[in-house]
């Protein structure tokens, strides 16, 4: 198997420009639900594209994972680690999918037309129904709590290994092959 | 290449950082979710406030908790056309699922007790979108501001002690938000009428129609009724669900009709404050007409699980700057929220 120190590059792209949208997103999330002022009607307006836009690069990114091949983690680190690491993103990668996926859903289930600007509309992927969206509007909070957790940890971890550890991992995200 | 070792100081340094980048990010959505600012006006606290005035009634909406379902059809003459590109203004039929309430958060209470009424419509056109739209039979609304309707629902909570809302905590109110003294003024000469049927209906909110060119139009519109004004009589005084029953009489015998009528600003109208009514010789437009054909009961009518959000607009409506509509549109979703998972809990299906 061939050996890589750095991700692919569109896959590089694709995580910081989902790390950038997904971040936004959560601060959309839980702003424009609480707040009355001209703010909430923009944020909505903002979060259904936004997240379709969120949607459709997770696939993408995804295959990607699949298709290429990823740099292994350094020896150094212990197994527990590596566990740890394997489980947070694949669980990053599920709620990433599943996230826009209960949103579309919900929306469909509360019979409101899915608005992405002008007259362009999503279609509904589940049939107008109360009992359907009492589920998914609390499961669309419940996620959005536990992505924007898992992306703390995320952060956190990466930052351990860019300013403390120097081991590479960051950089197999972050950065270009040095000549 | 092995890195440098760290010193001790630039480890704990480094440390620091690390746990202080996620921190300051929770913090600050913390602070985005209105958790770190107890003060300012959230979608929650006018929830609660209306929640503590009527009472909880689980399964239930927090204000205009009392009402039935109709259905019925929107019959567009093409009118309004030229003002707004939505599809429901061109000549022909939309279908329309409506909602006739009272105020206040009781769904139990006796209708004479209650003189403010609504009618809320959600048209579904056929290309998808809607036009969501809840109305009032006042001709003004109490308050300009989402803040000022919170002040409102805080100032007129009953005392405990005495069971009536307090009158020094009204007089402050009135102090603060004096626009209140119209709504005041109106509401003192007002005479309910016996049935929704012959009420007129007001978006009271200011919308921007949008035509063919892109260019806005400031309006605001009302549905006035075919059927003639009588005023409430002592019988109804005396019958907790009088309005509920004389619909479905008057439904039973035929169609009720209501004109949707287009009010146009002038340059120099204020769209964005809802308790000033604009001068009565404004243009106005005769968009089409309502017929509404059909009552059921809401719990088991469709518009019980309809959130008659006012920003729910199609293409050619599109909302004002008056501050309620977002303010509205924020606390229907939370009430939308709360009541369709009591109900699904009251049923047994739930999370």
């Amino acid at each position: 198997m061939k050996h890589v120190g750095y991700f692919h590059p569109a896959l590089r792209v694709i995580h910081w420009l989902m790390a950038a949208a997904i971040v936004a997103m959560l601060f959309i999330g839980v702003a424009m639900v609480a707040t009355v002022s001209s703010l909430h009607s923009l944020l909505v307006t903002i979060h259904k594209p936004l997240g379709l836009m969120i949607l459709v690069l997770v696939v993408v990114r995804l295959w990607l994972r699949f298709t290429t091949v990823t740099p292994a983690l350094p020896s150094t680190i212990p197994a527990w680690q590596r566990g740890m690491a394997h489980l947070s993103h694949w669980a990053l990668y599920a709620m990433m999918l599943i996230q826009p996926l209960i949103g579309w859903g919900m929306l469909s289930a509360a019979g409101v037309p899915i608005a992405l600007g002008g007259k362009w509309l999503l279609p509904p992927i589940l049939p107008v129904n109360n009992d359907w969206y009492a589920i998914l509007r609390p499961l669309h909070t419940l996620v959005a709590l536990m992505l924007f957790i898992t992306v703390l940890l995320h952060l956190a971890a990466a930052l351990f290994h860019a300013l403390v550890l120097r081991d590479g991992v960051f950089a197999s995200m972050s950065g270009s092959r040095r000549r | 290449m092995i890195p440098t070792p760290l010193s001790t100081g630039q480890k704990t340094l480094r440390l620091l950082l690390i746990g202080l980048v996620p921190l300051v990010i929770l913090v600050l959505f913390l602070w985005a979710g209105g958790w770190l600012t107890p003060e300012r006006l959230t979608s929650d606290k006018l929830v609660s406030v209306l929640q503590q005035a009527g009472g909880e009634h689980p399964g239930y909406r927090r204000n205009h908790a009392k009402g039935i379902c109709v259905i019925g059809t929107f019959a567009s003459n093409g009118n309004a056309s030229a003002l707004s590109r939505a599809a429901l203004f061109a000549p022909g039929d939309t279908p329309v699922t409506g909602r006739f309430a009272i105020a206040g958060g009781n769904p139990s209470a006796p209708d004479y007790a209650v003189p403010v009424r609504s009618m809320a419509l959600a048209f579904q056109q056929k290309d998808g979108e809607q036009w969501r739209t809840g109305m009032n039979a006042m001709p003004l609304f109490p308050v300009a501001t989402p803040e000022g309707f919170y002040a409102l629902q805080t100032a007129t909570l009953p005392d405990p002690a005495t069971g009536k809302p307090d009158p020094q905590k009204l007089g402050a109110f009135v102090e603060k938000y004096p626009e209140f003294k119209a709504f005041l003024a109106w509401a003192k000469q007002y005479v309910p009428s016996s049935s929704w049927a012959s009420d007129r209906f007001n978006s009271l909110n200011a919308f921007r129609f949008i035509d063919k060119t892109g260019a806005a139009h400031l309006v605001r519109w009302s549905m006035v009724p075919h059927a003639a004004y009588q005023a409430i009589s002592a019988a109804d005084k005396n019958n907790k669900d009088f309005l509920q029953q004389d619909l479905q009489q008057r439904l039973n015998q035929g169609p009720l009709e209501w004109d949707l009528v287009i009010t146009v600003a002038q340059p120099g109208d204020d769209g964005s404050n809802a308790t000033k009514v604009w001068p009565a010789d404004r243009q106005t437009i005769n968009a089409g007409t309502l017929v509404l054909t059909r009552a059921v009961p809401q719990q088991q009518g469709p518009c019980n699980d309809i959130n008659y959000d006012p920003l729910i607009l199609p293409d050619g409506i599109a909302a004002s700057d008056d501050p309620l509509l977002n303010a509205r549109s924020a606390a229907y979703a939370k009430s939308y929220n709360l009541r369709t998972h009591e109900q699904a809990q009251q049923t047994g299906t739930h999370l």
